[in-house]
């Protein structure tokens, strides 16, 4: 299959992009800054990441679909005010995780963004458990831009007034050059930001527009950085389909009222664990040296007894030090629990520790 | 001291007597980017030709490094451990990674010249 390219494919390469395949994609892994650069300017200033290949399903239709959705996702949607945001799941029958996702209420129905790998897997299941009863569309017009770190809304209102007015986890309809764009502040870096969705002929001029404000674009090595040290679960590591939300340490993003209903797919199995714990469990993990522990590391406890595996591990620019994530057994998941990481033969110490490695500064309320 | 040689994994390496010092090659390091960690063999301890030497990582991944001779390990850089980030600003002088007593100098035979290399290097990038 013929690798796709985004719409800023043409700005990456000018901008002397590194490039990868991604999902199908030829994506930039880093530019001349390199990853370490990239991940710190984003911190400091404003980066700006190109996630296009990511899908932009948008579902149309009223009550139905408020309810026919609640079977699908562990959400209060009948309660999620206009415009507002959610952070869940697609599940099997078992709560084994099909994608992870952001669903956002927009006028007339939901706006869905899924990952790239998963997105057309996701359409298929979607739309199999919604009969073909609404208006689906896995939107290809349009491009998906992230701006993100401290500098983001200062930036982003010079281009397009009034975002700067947007709560965390909420968006609205703006307009770029007459041309409608949605605009959500939200990001998975750990920082404040925003992202942007646009008609394909346009970003490439908006995205020039915040490098010209002072924005820097970065690649998928340090989003892969900031969002490990944000303690941020990236499907295809923390999270797959051997993997339930409550075993991921994601309960929070399950709705209270809709566990004690229960009618949602994955629910029995959600219910059990809720009531009765798991066997294994996401967590934060920090090696007292220097040694970078990469996925698939065994974690071993204080008596040299396997008890889990790294899912994700790499250095922490911002951290300055090792940083990963996985999963253990539940006995070994208290925080400041002393674990083992094999790593080229040799067994390294490390602590179970709380997420996020690096503090997040997302802006709850508008900045007035 | 003797002309640079370079091995085919893009190690370079220098001959003062019989201690050899080795690094890795600017090319290597844009090859890897950043890179965060690095892991030296033991001082005293003995490595063979082609062996691994050494670890370097950049946030993205692990790499082995090899020694392109064989020998004993001499001496150490501490300081590309202390700040790996080094090996990425001067890679082929003073973020050498280890000295070696060479056992046999006729191993540096098979090993590349500069003209060589470069000419190696670019058509492996591509």
């Amino acid at each position: 299959m013929k690798t796709k390219k985004t719409s800023l494919y043409q700005l990456h390469h000018n901008n002397s992009a590194k490039f990868v395949e991604f999902a199908g994609y030829q994506m930039p892994i880093q530019y001349s800054d390199g990853i370490v650069e990239e991940h710190k300017f984003t911190r400091s200033h404003a980066g700006i990441f190109d996630v296009s290949h990511m899908g932009q399903l948008f579902i149309y239709g009223s009550d139905d679909l408020i309810e026919d959705l609640e079977k699908i996702f562990p959400l209060d949607l009948k309660n999620l005010e206009m415009n507002h945001s959610k952070y869940s799941f697609l599940m099997n029958d078992e709560a084994g995780i099909y994608d992870d996702l952001i669903i956002t209420k927009i006028e007339k129905g939901f706006m869905i963004i899924l990952n790239a790998a998963c997105k057309d897997n996701d359409f298929k299941i979607i739309s199999e458990l919604l009969n073909d009863k609404y208006k689906m569309e896995l939107d290809k017009e349009r491009s998906l831009i992230a701006l993100q770190g401290p500098k983001s809304s200062e930036i982003l209102n010079y281009i397009i007034n009034g975002v700067n007015d947007l709560n965390f986890m909420s968006g609205s309809w703006f307009k770029f050059l007459e041309k409608k764009v949605y605009v959500t502040r939200s990001g998975y870096t750990g920082e404040d930001g925003f992202e942007v969705s646009i008609i394909n002929e346009l970003a490439e001029k908006f995205t020039t527009e915040l490098i010209d404000r002072g924005a820097k674009l970065i690649g998928l090595g340090a989003r892969d950085t900031l969002r490990l040290e944000a303690g941020l679960c990236l499907y295809g590591h923390e999270l797959d389909r051997g993997k339930t939300p409550v075993e991921a340490n994601l309960k929070w993003a399950i709705s209270k009222e809709r566990i004690s209903q229960g009618n949602f797919i994955g629910s029995r199995i959600i219910t059990k664990q809720l009531s009765d714990g798991v066997n294994k469990i996401r967590v934060g993990i920090k090696p007292e040296g220097k040694v970078i522990a990469r996925e698939k590391t065994k974690i071993f406890n204080q008596s040299d007894i396997y008890i889990g595996e790294i899912t994700s591990g790499t250095f922490g620019p911002s951290v300055n030090g090792p940083v990963a994530m996985g999963y253990v057994e539940n006995d070994f998941s208290k925080k400041n629990t002393k674990v083992f990481l094999e790593v080229r033969g040799k067994k390294h110490p490390a602590n179970i520790c709380g997420l996020p490695f690096y503090k997040k500064s997302y802006v709850k309320g508008a900045n007035k | 001291m003797s002309e640079v040689k370079y091995s085919k994994e893009h190690e370079w390496i220098t001959l003062e007597g019989d201690i050899a010092t080795i690094g890795i090659t600017k090319h290597a390091t844009e090859m890897l980017g950043d890179i965060v960690f690095t892991e030296l063999p033991e001082k005293g301890s003995n490595v063979e030709k082609d062996g691994t030497a050494g670890v370097v990582e950049s946030t993205k991944a692990a790499s082995d490094v090899y020694t392109p001779v064989s020998g004993e390990v001499v001496d150490t850089n501490q300081s590309i451990v202390d700040d790996p980030s080094k090996i990425n600003e001067d890679p082929e002088s003073s973020a050498w990674f280890f000295k070696l007593k060479m056992k046999d100098k006729a191993e540096l035979d098979s090993l590349m010249n500069k003209e060589e290399y470069d000419k190696f290097a670019k058509e492996s990038a591509s």
